[in-house]
């Protein structure tokens, strides 16, 4: 019943806070409504205080939520760093989609850790994968508010995505606070801007 | 399709509790059982009632004295919230219910985001309590009006017990019907029923274990038990997995294409008949279920009883792991080891850490823990407390947004709910001569916290207490508790004032403080240890994510390069707001800064100051 062209394994990882939820519920959302099935897992709780989050979305399946390691088709990293602590997740021909705007941990901001070179980490996901890498924090100024990043990101990620983008826009004018649904759209279409055509 | 819905496991339980036509629901919040009373208080025509109540215990007991009359209730806490609430779990499993119960119980295993990971099937076993263990979302769903059909049938509570994957994974969920019986509630004096004197105890006690036999028989038949026998009759391969972990089982088992007998389990008791079944056709059995082996004890002590020679596996023989969750991986690497059949991905390293990751890439990769949010009072006041109490000091504390504040040395001890009073008292009493100075949160304190501190006052234990009293019970996600005058469904109620709870408790040092006010906050903290005797103090401020919810902004801070020498003092205080800037050897404040005005008062060189528009 399941086809393949509807199968897609994505991880999207982020930062408690940066809204990794929304971006998963819009993708969620929009395959249910094209009648896919899908499993999802996700981080709430105490990591939600800016810890590492990790949400797991297999489109097309209905067996467990979580994804094995290596079995990811897409990365979807809100964050730098966050997309290299889940690399292991990505399968050998996966591809990376990588906001370079850092987010600090406690550890580096009031510990003595170091943050790495965002073009360092960039270059060391390239080393084994396909990467896709842009500032997304910028794009969601650009669109008219910070908090926007992740949809930004949904916008990048929809031309990987077995559902079409007016679904997707569809759904998250449903979603999003209805003042702030024309900011989003615009934040939609700069992110799918990224990834060019040819990836669709 | 138009009928399925993409929804988190929590609220997919919620809708299966509306669907079940329960009309009395409480708890207590605790991750990851939380989203469940969130979704039911937020729902526009509810023909229910919910609550909050302010621990498990009492939750239990509302449910309970609501299905004593005859109407359909669910209780619903976190796994460590039955220990609270075992009490009387334990007596209700002679006494029964005559609306249906389900006591909802969320176990999170690899505790994600709790103290343990114990296993609630135990405590189906211990207390004769059916428990239904549900595989996926829809399922978690769907059996909620059978567990109520079931408890109805039985007079007895059921467990229903999810786990985090389950409560906060997400899936496509196909709505049912709602059950429309809703009978009256009609308290009948059955004194022999719900008086548990001692010969009314041993009579309930009896009835108890006669119906287990027929409770039995009942789940033999629930869909959650599927067998499955293998195709080819050489097979001698079985597999037996519970639960979530048979989901992963089943992935395990496709991957492999192995052709093996499989049963899931999703009862206790366990299906007895189709266990002897599997027994029948297997030579090996390896039992995957996550945590204690309750199921495979239990398939053990069958073969016994029938004599069966089957090598029974899983945690014995360390094939499954004991401890933390399951996934597909390790069920794929239990399999190959049990049956020396060779695994299709290589797996034998599924728990990779980033430590490993880190040497491959020659990356340092900085950890990033959980943090108190931006001007979060309290690491305000965990930073008063630290500067008049001193390093040496003892700091027990609780279970809270504040337990994350360990990284400021006033968090030393966090053992479970309300415990931070208590274990302050017992290291007082034991002749520790060093200050003792404990933090316990507004909803904690509620919780049981108010007990510990009772108990110290009369006692006459010589500690300071401090009730970090941010309104909200935060760390679940922002619950509202008695302390904030409003209800679980957003009604108007009393707001309990803590202030004179605690004097009424018999404290005779209590003083409110503005958390905000850090010279406030240090004057009252002297005087609190001057106090000989329990002294109490109350730091006030609202959760900066609940404030700005309601609309609440002030104006952020900004560091004066001219007048900032670097010394890095407002860098360790810790606020994720305050960044050093290697470059410039100067502390700069981000977009992330709410405005809470504290830091002001840490740098002795006035470099910080609001910005004015
Ligand atoms: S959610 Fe509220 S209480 Fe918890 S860390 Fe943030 S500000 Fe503090
Ligand atoms: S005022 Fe200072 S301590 Fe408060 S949030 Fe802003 S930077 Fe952090």
């Amino acid at each position: 019943m399941i086809t393949d062209k509807e199968k897609l394994e994505l991880v999207i990882s982020g930062v408690g806070g940066q809204g990794a939820i929304l971006a998963s519920d819009i993708i969620g959302k929009a395959a249910v409504l094209k009648g896919i099935p899908i499993r999802a897992a996700e981080t709430h709780g105490m990591a939600q205080r800016g810890g590492s989050v990790v949400n797991h979305i297999r489109l097309g399946c209905e067996l467990g939520s979580m994804i094995p390691l290596h079995g990811a088709d897409v990365l979807l990293a809100l964050e730098p760093a966050e997309a290299l602590r889940y690399i292991d997740l990505l399968s050998g021909n996966g591809v990376v989609i990588v906001n370079t705007e850092p987010v600090l941990p406690v550890t580096v901001t009031s510990g003595g850790n170091d943050y790495p070179d965002v073009s360092k980490i960039v270059e060391v996901l390239k080393s084994t994968h396909k990467v896709i890498a842009f500032n997304a924090s910028e794009l969601a100024i650009k669109a008219g508010h910070p908090q926007t990043m992740n949809v930004v990101m949904v916008g990048a990620a929809s031309k990987y995505l077995p559902v079409g983008k007016d679904l997707l826009i569809d759904c998250i004018k449903e979603m999003v606070p209805p003042k702030t649904v024309d900011i989003n759209v615009r934040a939609f279409e700069l992110g799918r801007e990224q990834v060019p055509s040819h990836n669709q | 399709m138009s009928t399925r819905e993409y929804m988190l496991g929590n609220v997919a339980i919620a809708r299966g509790i509306v669907e079940g036509g329960a009309q009395v629901i409480s708890g207590y919040p605790g991750t990851p059982s939380s989203e469940i009373i969130d979704t039911l208080s937020r729902m526009d025509d509810r023909n229910f009632y919910v609550e909050w109540s302010v621990n498990e215990k009492v939750a239990m007991e509302v449910a309970a004295g609501a299905a004593w009359t005859g109407v359909r209730s669910v209780v619903v806490m976190k796994h460590v919230g039955l220990n609270v609430a075992a009490d009387p779990l334990m007596t209700l499993a002679y006494t029964g219910v005559k609306g249906g119960m389900i006591i909802i119980v969320a176990d999170d295993p690899s505790c994600h985001s709790s103290q343990n990971e114990q296993d609630s099937r135990k405590y189906a076993d211990f207390s004769l309590v059916p428990c239904l263990d549900p595989s996926t979302i829809q399922e978690a769903k769907d059996i909620i009006p059978y567990a109520f059909e079931l408890s109805e049938k039985f007079g007895i509570p059921i467990i229903f017990r999810t786990t985090t994957r389950i409560s906060h994974g997400k899936s496509d969920v196909k709505q049912g019907e709602v059950f429309e019986n809703r009978p009256i509630a009609h308290f009948e004096k059955l004194v022999d029923r719900w008086v548990m004197l001692p010969k009314n105890a041993r009579v309930r006690h009896l009835h108890l274990l006669d119906i287990q036999d027929s409770i039995a028989s009942e789940l033999e038949k629930s869909p959650l038990n599927e067998l499955t026998i293998n195709n080819d009759p050489q097979s001698k391969m079985g597999i037996i997995a519970s639960g979530i972990a048979s989901v992963y089982a089943k992935e395990a088992i496709l991957n492999i294409e192995l052709d093996a007998s499989f049963l899931k389990i999703g009862t206790y008791p366990v299906p007895k008949g189709l266990i002897k079944k599997i027994l029948e056709h297997a030579e090996t059995v390896l039992v995957i279920e996550e945590l204690e082996p309750v199921v495979e004890d239990r398939v053990k002590i069958i073969a016994n009883e029938i004599g069966s020679g089957a090598r029974i596996i899983g945690k014995t023989g360390d094939f499954v792991p004991g401890v933390g969750e399951l996934n597909v991986e390790l069920c794929e690497y239990a399999i190959a080891n049990a049956f020396g059949v060779t695994k299709k991905s290589n797996i034998a390293d599924s728990m990779v850490d980033v430590a490993d990751l880190v040497n491959i890439t020659d990356i340092e990769l900085p950890l990033r823990p959980p943090a108190m949010c931006p001007g979060c009072s309290h690491r305000a006041v965990y930073y008063a407390m630290k500067k008049v109490f001193g390093n040496d000091a003892v700091y027990p504390s609780d279970i809270g947004c504040y337990t994350l504040g360990v990284q400021s040395g006033t968090v030393e001890t966090t053992l479970c709910m309300g415990s931070s009073i208590t274990l302050a008292s017992g290291i007082y009493h034991a002749g520790e001569p060093r200050p003792i100075c404990c933090s316990i949160g507004d909803s904690t304190f509620f919780h049981t916290g108010m007990n510990g501190l009772m108990n110290a006052v009369y006692n006459k234990a010589n500690i300071t207490v401090t009730i970090l009293d941010n309104r909200i019970t935060a760390m679940t996600g922002h619950q509202p508790n008695p302390g904030m005058g409003k209800t679980a469904t957003g009604d108007v109620t009393v707001d309990i004032s803590i202030k004179k709870l605690c004097l009424g408790l018999g404290a005779k040092f209590v003083e409110v403080v503005d958390a905000y006010d850090y010279k406030a906050t240090e004057e009252v903290f002297k005087r609190a240890k001057e106090y000989a005797g329990t002294s109490v103090v109350i730091a006030e401020q609202a959760c900066v994510i609940d404030a700005r919810r309601a609309g609440i902004r002030l104006k952020p801070y900004i560091i004066d390069v001219e007048k900032c020498t670097g010394c890095k003092q407002c860098v360790k205080f810790g606020c994720p707001a305050i960044e050093f800037d290697a470059k410039s050897k100067h502390a700069k404040i981000t977009a992330l800064c709410t405005g809470c005005g504290v830091c002001v008062h840490i740098c002795k060189f006035g470099a910080i100051s609001v910005v004015e528009q």
